[in-house]
This record gives C-alpha cells, structure tokens and sequence, in this order.
C-alpha cells in the first residue's frame, strides 16, 4: 500500500465573507492516523474535504506526497474517502459499490472482480457481493463504504465521521476494526469527529480546531494533559477551569496557590502571577473532614452513579465538578467538604 | 507526447473545431443542418458550400481567416509541459477572441454586403448566408476552450466538464433567448423604417389603444393592456380558489373519489389549446346545446353572449385550474398536521384552527397560485383566439398585428413588451417573494399527525363548488370526444364518421396506402418535431438542474433566473423575437423545422429544470462526491450515478417536453411554413374556416395519441433498481409550472 504525507501550508477557505478556514498548517506523517477533532462549524469537515479536492482552497497551499495538488480537482487525486452517510450507489449491488472506482478507471474486468473480492474480504464481507445496500445493516454499509475506499489502494484515505450512523455499542467495536485495518495496511489516514473520545481512541495525533483555525495538535496524552487553551482543556475530556496564582518559578516547576491548596506543577513557560488551571474531575479529592491544605467548599449536588459518585461544589476557589470512587459514605447535599488536588491531573493552561 | 488525461476533451474539441474548419461546409445548405447533400457533391469548389478554411484560400471571404488563427492559438498550450496561468489564460483568450471574431464578422457581413467599417478592407460584393455546421463546430470548439481555460484557473473547482456545462448552458440560453428577446425591445423603440425613436416608442407606448380608459365613460372599447390585466387577475383568482377547494377536497375530506380527482391533474398538459374553447362553443357558443335549450325555453332570440370576456374567463378558469390545483395539493399537503393538532389541544375548534392556523400557513401557496394562474392567462392564446370576440388582449393583438392584415410589427413589438413586461413582474414576484417562503412549509419530515377534516359547513361549500365543476370538465372533455362523429353540432346530430376520414382517411390506391386525408401532414411533422424536441429539453433543463443543485459557482442566482426567464415569456413575444432575430445572416432559421425544435426547447426548458431541480434534492450529495474521490470525472459520475437514480425525473422531462411540444401554438403560429405545418396551426385552420368538426375529431385524436406516447414513454424509461429501501419519494413534476 502507498504511504504518502500530506502538508497544509496556510491553506484557507472563505465563502464569501465567511472564512471558514484560516491560514491552517500542520502535517500529517505517512502511514500515520490524524484526527480532526472540533465543535461542528469549527472547520474540520471542510478540510478534510480539501484534502480530498471536493472544495478548493482560496489561499495557500496543499501537498500530497510533496506533489502540489492545490488546484487538482477530486478525480486526480490519489485520495479516498469514506462518507459520514456511505454514499453507497442504491442502484448497484455490493461487488459494484467496490468495484466502482476500478471500473471508472479502466480495469479489465477479471482486475476488478479480483481486486473487490479482495476489498471485501479485508473489511470482512466476502461473499456478499451481489447484494443491493439496502439489503445490508448499517455496520455492513459502513464496511461496504471503507472497502470502496481501500480497493483502489489510494496513497490518503479520509473519514468523515465515519460512525456517527451507528448506535453507540457498534461504534465501539466498529472504530477498533477501522483502527486495526489502518494499522494493517499502514495506510495514511485523515479521521473527522466530533466525539473526543472516540478521537483519542484512535489517533495517533490530533489536531483540534476550534473557530476555523488550529487550536492544539499533538498526542492524545498531550492534548489531555498539557492543554493549550482553555478551549482545548475543556472539549477534550471534562475540565474545571480555575483562577490561581502562580507564586513561584524553579526551572521547569511551577508553585501554584489556589486557595489553601499550593501545587508543585509543570511551569509550561508561564511567569509569576494569575494563571488559569485546569483540574480534571477526578483529580479532586473530596473529604467530609478538614484536612492540611485542604479548601473548604460545600456540597451543591450529590449523584451516584453505581461505579463512581458526582459532586458539585462551591467554594471560596470557586465551583468544582468532581468526580469519586463510591465510598462507603457519601457526603449530602448541603453539607460541607473539603478538597484536595491530584497534581498528576492538573495542569497549568497558558491562555 | 503522452496524452494527458484532462487534455483529451480539449483536444477532442479541438479536432472539431478544425474539422468544421476545414472539412464542413461553413454556411447553412437547403437540405438542412443534418442534411449531407453536399458530402457527394464537388463541395470544395463551390462557393457556398465550401468550409471555411476554402472561403478564404478561394473564394476572397478573407473575414473568415482570423477564425483559423483563434484556432490554432491553443495549439502551444497542449504542448507545455506544465498547467500553468499563462497556459489557462492562452486558452481564455483563444476561446473569446473566436467567439467574438464570429460574431463579428457575423454581423458585419450579411446577405446585403459588408458593414461601412470592413468595406475598405474587403470587397463591395461580398455576401454572407447563414451559418451552418462548420459554424456550429468552430463555435462550439471557441466555447469549450474558453471554458477549459477557465477550468484550468481554478473556476468552479477546477471541474472542466462542469465548466463547459455552465458555458454550454449560458451559451444556448443567451442565443436563443435573451438576443432574440433584446431583439424586441429594440424593436419597440425604432420607428417603422427602423431608425432609433424613442418619441416613436413614447407615442406607441401611450397608444390609447392599449392603454385607453374609454370604456369606463363611455361607449369605446378599453385598451387591450388593461383588458389582458382584467382578464388575468378574474383567471388567477378563480384558479387559485377552484384550486384551493379541489385539493382540500382531495387532502382533507373522506370523498369517495379522490384518485378521480387526480387524473384531473393531467388533462391540461393533454389538452391541445383549442379544445376548451371549442368545446365551450358546442355548449354555449350560438349553435350551443345549451343557448339553444335555454334560448327554446324562454323564447328569446340565441346571442353571442360567450364571445368576450366571459367565455374567455370561463374556458381560463377550466384550463388553468387543474395546474392550480396541483400546485395546492402539495401547498395543503405541506401544512403539518402537529401545528393544527397543536392548535386543537389549545382549545381552539376546527373552524377556528383552519381559520388561524391552516389558511395562514397556505397562504403564500395560494398567492404563488394565484401569480402562476395570472401569467398563465395573459400568455394564454388559443382561448382568446376562439372566444375573445370584440375583447381584445394583447396575446391575440401581437399575433393581428404581426401576420394580420394590419402588419405592424413596431406595434407588435410594442404590445410585446407590455406583455412581457406584466409577466415578468408577476414571475419576478413568484420567484423572489414566494418561492421562498413556498418551501419552507413543506419540510418532507415525517409527521405522524393525521390532516384535520374539514369542519361539515366548510365541507359542503367546497363540495358544493368542486363536484359541478369536476362534473362540467368531464361534460367538456366527453363532448370532444362525441363532437367530431356528428354531423353538425348544434343542427345535425346524425352520427358520421365525415370529419374523420376527412382529417385522417387512409385509402387503398395504386401503389399500396395512401394517407389521404388532409391531416395527416401535420400530424406526422408534429409528432417528429415534438419527439426531436424532446430530447434537448430533457437533456438541457437536467444539465441545468443538476448545475443548480450540485455545483457552486459565481452568479448562480442570475444563471437560475436566467433559465427560468423562459417559463415567464409568453409564446406570443417569443414568436415574434423569433422571427426577428432569425429571419436573416447570421442565423437564419424561420421556415425550417429546427426553428420549432429550438422554440420548444426553450419555452418548456424550465419544466425539464424543475424535474431535474426536485429530484436532484433529493439525491444525497455525497453520492456524486463518493464517485468523485473514486476517480471518476464528473461526466462519469453524471452518467453512471446521477443519471441511472433520475430515471423517473427524466421521464418527466421528456414527456411533459413532448406533451407542451404537442399542444403549443402561441409560438409556434410565427414559425411555422408550408413544409412544416403542425397540428396546432392545422386545427387553427380549421376553426378560423368554421369547420369545427373537423377540428373537434382532430383534437380527440390528439389526445389519444398524447396518452398513448405518454404510456410508450413509461415503458421506455423503466423502473429505478433500488432494492427492497426503494421509498426514495421522487416528485414526479408533470404539470407542475414552476
């Protein structure tokens, strides 16, 4: 299978007034699976459809493989894409769906019948092929679509939320399946979603946009634990946002004061003075009794959740969401708590 | 050199264009576009039918020279190596200079001799004809390398198919309906000798004739503006609320006969256009069934009461209120059942929620029916032709003052423009005002809310007005069908075939069949023109639907509008821009048939543009995008994707196209010639000759025929493979004017 790059060099997109993509940059290595993740408007969709040549750029430029393919429309780029509906041709069985591609490109007749029932077989469907689309469930559809993509072995292959048609418990195991294949084939892969989890499940970078232009890239555990933003540390997993100060600054460590709490936390650049935290739920520590550098808050909402317990809290440090393990004892609304904070799940945000 | 794959239309079109260049006969031959009496005969060496190419070498037509040169500057462009700008732009330029060169030396030199300007440059007898195949070829080779270049900008993403679709379109549309349309208008303002005059145009303008008020005050006759204005406004109300009644009864009553009522739908694009007006004459015209009876039973003198203004409204009212009807079913459809279910759980009665929440929400569809019964009535031809009597409108006076004995065509052209110009602002109105509000009530969500019933005292008055009518149709339609096997209506009711072995007598003679009768010429012109029609129209008005809905590009709100413009002109003005811009070089077209091909495929390309617009909604994007990314160009992806899942939208095309072909007359009444006579104009004949039996028999024919063609056509086109999820809904848009 071909491995190929892709660079966006500043590449906008502007309908009208509207800018629907600004000055965007980043990479994508070969054989590598990147996720544009984002709020729906946010701009990811519509570069992804860049990337495949379905839009144009207005300005900037696009690479493919180092080949510059800026102004080449969809059907001379070596590029696939796997549709948020499928796409699937309702007038023509499975074995033609697959073959489509192929066919359209002028393969003898036994390369194409070999070639999708090869396809077919490696998203495991063999021996479906003279179905129509609508005799097949959604999860069959879905693979049906990705054969398509793969048989004409193209150097990108893209995915436009490719599971949002599918109920939650097959989304599972179908983005398992699609990561498997990607890693099986080594083939590089550009993914869309909204659903940071499934993001983080599999990617091997992220880039998330927000607002038409980049937010963060990185790796999953980058983008979760050293967000960039507030926006970053807030779409990818929950996060409470918090005013502190940071009092002090030894190299590479920061002493953070929030309220009766001080923190010894990664500086990540920043200078003495206000700075914003980012506090994953379960870094709270919730405790019914006073305890050293604890915070005094009181409980707002209390909710079991059989494996874990919710709690909101208000405070002097101001209003947490926490999550705990299901102790013995939950504390009730209205009473008071006092908190403590996990340094491992906290982290300095710069903006 | 390897061939590159985005280069090989070009260089297709290319080849075309140098093929017409050199090897097709440059101007129009007698035996037609499509005739190839001159490929036998020593075609080089004659003057006339020489291409281009020898016009120059040997004949002294030196104005044809830059064309080889506009053609052979692409030429290096398919050599470099790389797509750059200054490649695409070369492009660009070769394609607009050719086309701009044509045209030019066009104008310059016609039939008369060469323009003041290219006088010295060439000599004094120089003459030009029309332009023929090799015109066609060299013009359409400019065209599709101005649009490759543009392609190769960047324009519409880089897509070079959908780019010469758009300069195709746009190309046509512009030819064929806004030249011969300015035409008119400039016809308007000069003077009879045909210099400028605008106080000429000023004095036809205010021409009491068309404007006068008389009637208000005195005995004289009103203007024939404000009688077409009248006669529309009574049309358009009576058809939107005739309308409005049948499709409540069809949407929102328990009556019984509901599929009955929907067959009623078809007939006015079955109807030929006299049929109404004839059939209201058997009825009520002074021979009339029924002014005799009641003329007998009250003992007073038989008049000519129907001929004017009541007959007209009357025949209108029949003819346009089916269109309204189908119009308002969708528009009563629309309204969701959970908004008046809604309104019922807030203790609002089912008067009161048809009151405050139904009619509302139909509102703008009853306006758009109301807009669309208006301009339909002022095209409107055949009826005024047969019942207008002493009211004169503008549709029929264009057409008087054109071939009647009067022949002014300034006039003509005058009333053209006040035509023209009430139509396109009712149309204008539609479009901008309604058409947008129109779709938002009907949102194609499920709704799992049944249709209120109407409440019983609504129900009886809308029975009460739709059951006669329906039943009056059916009177009229029967007597169609009766009328041409008796003798004379009104006087002998003796059966007889007369009439139609007289229209379509087949004898045995000497050498086999012999079509005798004196019918069967227009028929069988008729039936090739509307079938040769109808492919173009489909052809072209899917092309533009699917641009519409799948492409983006610049100025695509006027290139919409200006495909629709058609649909808003009446026949009338479109016969007229017809023979004035065709008449003579460059393009010269009137008395072939090509003219009437041409003048149905742009009256009835709207029709072709909505099926294609509805059906193409309804098709999901990403199946055109899937086939894209999957290398397919987007020929490819229109042939083997877009087209196979239309099947049904095209069906509707071709034979509502074929259907308007067979019926039209306003048009068609200025382009017709002796060779080419269509039934429509026969049937006038016939009429205007008072031989009504005749005309009644062929009007009964031609409606078999049209059910006939319309069954074949079915057959044809065939069912979508779709598999057991078929429920796709594909509006099916017979008869539905935009």
């Amino acid at each position: 299978m071909n491995q190929a790059s892709v660079r966006f060099e500043n590449v906008s997109k502007a309908y009208g007034t509207v800018v629907a993509v600004r000055e965007v940059s980043f990479e994508v290595a070969a054989g590598t699976l990147v996720t544009l993740l984002g709020p729906s408007g946010c701009g990811k969709t519509t570069t992804l459809r860049m990337i495949a040549g379905l839009e144009l750029a207005t300005a900037g430029r696009i690479y493919i493989e180092g080949q510059d393919v800026t102004t080449l429309p969809a059907t001379a780029r070596d590029v696939a894409m796997v549709f948020q509906s499928y796409a699937l041709f309702p007038h023509m069985t499975v074995q033609e769906n697959v073959g489509y591609g192929l066919s359209v490109s002028g393969r003898p007749k036994a390369e194409i019948r070999r070639r999708a029932d090869e396809a077919m077989a490696t998203v495991g469907l063999a021996g479906y092929g003279e179905r129509l689309p609508a005799e097949l469930s959604g999860g069959q559809q879905q693979r049906v679509a990705v054969a398509r993509a793969i048989v004409l072995e193209p150097q990108v292959l893209l995915f436009d939320e490719p599971l949002s048609n599918l109920d939650t418990k097959l989304r599972r195991r179908v983005r398992e399946e699609l990561r498997d294949l990607q890693q099986r084939l080594g083939i590089t892969s550009i993914y869309v979603t909204h659903d940071q989890e499934e993001a983080l499940a599999v990617s091997d970078r992220i880039i998330v946009m927000n607002q038409a232009v980049i937010a963060q890239a990185g790796t999953p555990r980058e983008l979760y634990e050293e967000p960039a933003s507030r926006f970053v540390a807030d779409f990818i997993g929950d996060a409470n946002l918090l005013q502190a100060e940071v009092t002090a600054v030894d190299g590479q460590l920061a002493r953070v004061q929030l309220g009766a709490s001080s923190l010894a936390l990664p500086s990540r650049g920043m200078g003495r003075g206000p700075a914003t935290l980012a506090i994953r739920p379960h870094a709270i520590r919730v405790h019914d009794r006073p305890a050293d550098g604890a915070n005094p808050m009181e409980v707002s909402h209390a909710i079991y959740l059989g494996s874990h317990v919710q709690y909101e809290l208000d405070g002097a440090v101001g209003h947490l969401f926490a999550t705990a393990p299901a102790a013995e004892r939950m504390i009730p609304k209205g009473d008071k708590a006092w908190v403590t904070f996990d340094e491992r799940s906290v982290a300095l945000v710069p903006a | 050199m390897k061939i590159r794959q985005q280069d090989r239309t070009l260089i297709g079109w290319l080849l075309a264009g140098w093929l017409g260049l050199c090897l097709v006969p440059w101007y129009a031959q007698d035996d037609g576009l499509f005739g190839f009496g001159w490929a036998g005969a020593d075609f080089l060496a004659d003057r006339d039918m020489a291409p281009a190419l020898v016009q120059v070498l040997g004949h002294g037509r030196l104005w044809l020279l830059p064309l080889a040169l506009f053609l052979a500057l692409p030429l290096p462009a398919l050599l470099s190596a790389r797509y750059t700008v200054h490649r695409a732009n070369l492009l660009i330029t070769a394609g607009a200079l050719g086309l701009a060169w044509m045209a030019i030396q066009g104008l310059a030199v016609d039939h008369r001799g060469p323009a003041a300007w290219l006088a010295p440059f060439v000599p004094a007898r120089s003459r030009q004809y029309s332009m023929g195949a090799g015109a066609v070829l060299v013009g359409l080779s400019f065209l599709f390398t101005l649009t490759n270049g543009l392609a190769a900008k960047g324009a519409v993403k880089g897509d070079r198919f959908v780019a010469g679709s758009i300069g195709l379109v746009v190309g046509v549309v512009a030819l064929f309906v806004f030249v011969p349309v300015g035409l008119v208008l400039l016809g308007a303002v000069r003077d009879p000798d045909g210099a400028f005059a605008p106080a000429h145009f000023v004095g036809q303008f205010l021409d009491a004739r068309i404007w006068g008020l008389a009637c208000l005050y005195g005995n004289l006759r009103c203007g024939v503006a404000w009688n077409s204005l009248l006669l529309a406004v009574l049309t358009g109300l009576s058809t939107a609320l005739l309308g409005l009644a049948f499709a409540l009864v069809a949407t929102r009553t328990a009556f019984p006969f509901k599929r009955f009522l929907r067959i009623l739908t078809v007939l006015p694009i079955i109807t030929p256009p006299f049929v109404i007006g004839l059939a209201i004459i058997l009825l009520f015209g002074r021979n009339g069934t029924v002014t005799q009876f009641v003329a007998d039973l009250l003992g007073i003198e038989a008049g000519r009461w129907i001929y004017g203004l009541p007959g007209v409204w009357f025949a209108q009212t029949l003819a346009f209120t089916p269109i309204a009807f189908l119009v308002l079913i969708g528009v009563v459809e629309g309204v969701s059942p959970s908004m008046e279910e809604a309104a019922q759980t807030l203790r609002a009665d089912g008067w009161t929620t048809f009151k405050t929440v139904s009619l509302p929400l139909m509102r703008p569809g009853i306006a758009n029916a109301f807009l669309l019964g208006f301009i339909e009535s002022l095209a409107d031809f055949g009826n005024p032709l047969v019942l207008s009597g002493n009211f004169d409108l503008l549709s029929t006076e264009i057409y008087f003052a054109m071939v009647g004995a009067q022949h002014d065509p300034g006039r003509a052209a005058m009333m053209a423009v006040v035509l023209l110009a009430f139509t396109l602002v009712a149309f204008w109105a539609q479009q901008r005002w309604l058409g947008r509000r129109n779709y938002t009530t009907v949102t194609g969500k499920g709704d799992s809310g049944l249709p209120l019933q109407l409440v019983p005292g609504l129900r009886h008055a809308v029975y009460a007005v739709t059951i006669p009518w329906a039943l009056l149709t059916v009177v009229l339609y029967a007597l169609i069908l009766v009328g041409g096997l008796v003798e004379v209506w009104g006087r002998d009711y003796t059966p007889t075939l007369r009439h139609m072995v007289a229209a379509f007598g087949v004898t045995r003679g000497e050498f086999g069949l012999v079509w005798s009768g004196t019918a069967w010429n227009s028929f069988s012109t008729t039936l090739a023109i509307a079938l040769i029609a109808a492919i173009p129209t489909a052809a072209i008005g899917l092309l533009t639907g699917w641009l519409l809905v799948r492409q983006d590009f610049g100025m695509k709100r006027a290139f919409e509008f200006g495909t629709m413009l058609s649909f808003a002109i009446p026949g009338t003005v479109i016969g007229i821009a017809y023979i004035l811009a065709f008449n003579a070089p460059p393009v010269e077209l009137t008395g072939t048939g090509i003219i009437l091909v041409i003048s149905f495929v742009f009256r009835n390309m709207p029709v072709g543009v909505r099926a294609g617009i509805a059906s193409m909604s309804q098709l999901d994007r990403s199946l055109d995008e899937a086939s894209l990314t999957l290398r397919a160009s987007s020929f490819t992806t229109m042939r083997r994707i877009v087209l196979p899942l239309l099947r049904p939208a095209i069906l509707a095309a071709l034979v509502y196209s074929f259907v308007r072909a067979m019926t039209a007359i306003s048009a068609v009444v200025f382009l017709v010639s002796a060779q080419y006579e269509m039934a429509t104009t026969y049937i006038l004949g016939r009429v205007e000759n008072g031989e009504y039996g005749i005309a009644v028999a062929y009007c009964s024919v031609l409606i078999l025929a049209m059910l006939a063609v319309i069954g074949i056509f079915q057959l044809l086109v065939g069912q979508r493979r779709l598999g057991r999820r078929s429920a796709m809904p594909v509006a099916a848009p017979v008869g539905v004017v935009p």
